[in-house]
């Protein structure tokens, strides 16, 4: 455990010396959010204002985006010759990824706030009561932990950080195919079974209700089912790619 | 326990794929000395390091290291040994001391004997005036010293060295091997892999020469260099593949060997006899790299050491 925390303050100092893919990771959706708002929102027809419509979906572009880059540092870390230091000091591939995936979850958290601030100065105007907030932040910390972790399964496979980027952009397009931009009931008939049952979908849904103060119905209990899914496999087989990896 | 090897190994081992890297490799190392295991690439000097540091476990053979047994005991030799292989094991975005200072934190000193030890260590390389900045603005000696000094933050008794001074110019290996050299007054254990016999002979107590994953010659560094030969004779090659080629001829006779010079040393009774056999051998009508005379190997020799 202490090693995890004393590898999580590694990871979050060389991602302050890294401002740039920090930076990129809350400017993309930033930019996202104002073409979709300003550019596309006008013919977009979802009932509501469609800043209202849009935030959730950026929001998750953004905790998406943004944790797909643990790939990157973990590729980066699997090519150096620190991961065999650090096990010879006996210290195995949990508490390393471990590291790597707290300093996400926190570098994420303050991108999202970052997010949702100018959401806020562009017109966005959640309903929302504390308690939704609250699950609001929930819901994004356990899709925030789980793409990260998933990630850190990439960053073990890829071989450069050039196709662990190769995670980030699946993470970028994956909101796309879901109800985060436009209404699913818009698109082709043929996308329909995709975009209504990929995880992207009840995560969004769930948030949206939550800040608009609608009903949510299973859309919360779906969402934590996926993202508690993926956080599972994706740190049991973390585990065995890191055994693989480094055996 | 003054008595017990410091590292022991029989019959070690290993396969990569079809590839047999080591083919029985047997060590005996003593507390308190330095020793160095020489060899061109390929030869298992690596893979040699990799098992004895409990990093990759062996298809065969059995080794101990500090008491312990690499496979069955390997969290106990972890807790003993330290490894600075051949890449730069520190982070280059982090600072010289807070790469030490992390070091410390995870050989499970407090935070304060961290900061203690860091400050020492960079005293201790030379490395005071460079402590607060990004380890990318450092030269290449400067890295290898921060990485080595990483490795003794915990105080290990066995300090493997893969390659200490491969790409560093002259006057960084000059450097490095006075604090090589100092490790020893510590009375720690260090084990260092080199291409160089120069460098063997500069630093080590014994040298085990390694060729095909065996080992070929063992002894003193003075007793190794007798028995192989008084004489050495230098060919300088005009490309790469050249010298790869004529290196993997050679095998085990070569005694010296610089990429960066695309130079090999073999060794030679010193007549002009077997020089002349030598030189047949790597007959120019075998190899293609002969056929242009830029690239045709030119020898001179010289007294050895």
């Amino acid at each position: 455990m202490s090693d995890a925390i004393v590898l999580t303050g590694r990871t979050i100092r060389l991602s302050r010396r890294n401002l740039d893919a920090v930076l990129t990771a809350m400017l993309l959706p930033i930019l996202l959010m104002l073409v979709f708002v300003y550019f596309f929102g006008g013919a977009i027809h979802t009932g509501t204002e469609y800043v209202t419509y849009v935030v959730p979906g950026v929001m998750l572009l953004c905790a998406g985006f943004g944790s797909a880059n643990t790939a990157v540092t973990v590729t980066n870390d699997m090519a150096g010759g620190i991961i065999d230091r650090f096990r010879s000091l006996d210290i195995g591939g949990t508490p390393i990824l471990a590291g790597h995936v707290a300093a996400s979850v926190l570098r994420n958290t303050v991108a999202t706030a970052i997010v949702f601030g100018v959401a806020f100065l562009i017109g966005f105007r959640p309903a929302a009561g504390p308690l939704d907030w609250l699950a609001v932040a929930g819901i994004l910390l356990v899709f925030i932990l789980a793409i990260s972790w998933l990630s850190a399964c990439f960053g073990l496979i890829a071989r450069s950080p050039e196709a662990a980027g190769g995670f980030t952009f699946l993470m970028m397009f994956l909101p796309y195919p879901s109800s985060a931009f436009v209404p699913i009931d818009t698109m082709p008939g043929w996308l329909h079974g995709f975009a209504e049952h990929q995880p992207v979908t009840p995560v969004i849904e769930a948030l949206r209700g939550l800040l608009l103060d609608r009903p949510v119905g299973d859309s919360a209990w779906q969402a934590l089912v996926w993202c508690g899914g993926i956080l599972a496999v994706a740190a049991g087989l973390s585990g065995v790619l890191f055994r693989r990896r480094t055996g | 326990m003054a008595h017990r090897p410091a590292i022991e190994a029989s019959g070690l081992e290993k396969s990569y794929g079809a590839v047999k890297v080591l083919r029985g490799v047997d060590l005996s190392v003593a507390p308190g000395s330095v020793f160095a295991l020489l060899g061109p690439n390929g030869a298992g000097k690596t893979t040699t390091v990799r098992i004895l540091a409990t990093l990759t476990p062996p298809d065969a053979g059995r080794a101990r290291v500090a008491g312990f047994d690499v496979v069955a005991d390997r969290r106990r030799v972890r807790r003993a040994i330290s490894l600075t292989g051949q890449y730069a094991a520190v982070d280059e975005m982090q600072t010289g001391e807070e790469n030490l200072r992390m070091m410390g934190r995870l050989t499970r000193l407090g935070r304060v004997e961290s900061h203690g030890r860091a400050r020492e260590l960079l005293e201790r390389f030379d490395l005071t005036g460079a402590a607060r900045r990004t380890v990318g603005t450092y030269s290449g000696g400067m890295r290898r010293r921060l990485d080595l000094a990483a490795g003794l933050v915990g105080h290990p008794e066995v300090i493997f060295l893969d390659e200490p001074t491969t790409g560093l110019d002259p006057r960084s290996r000059q450097a490095m091997w006075e604090v090589v050299k100092g490790l020893v007054t510590d009375g720690v254990t260090v084990f260092l892999t080199t291409q160089y016999l120069e460098e063997a002979d500069q630093l080590a107590d014994r040298v085990a020469v390694v060729d095909g994953g065996r080992v070929v010659a063992e002894g003193a560094p003075a007793e190794l260099k007798e028995r192989v030969a008084g004489q050495r004779l230098d060919l300088v090659f005009g490309d790469v593949a050249a010298y790869g080629s004529v290196a993997r001829q050679l095998g085990v006779r070569l005694v010296w060997s610089d990429a960066d010079r695309l130079t090999l040393g073999v060794a030679t009774d010193g007549s002009a006899a077997h020089v002349r056999a030598l030189l047949d051998e790597i007959d120019p009508s075998a190899a293609p790299w002969t056929a242009s005379p830029c690239t045709a190997p030119r020898s001179t020799m010289s007294s050895w050491p």
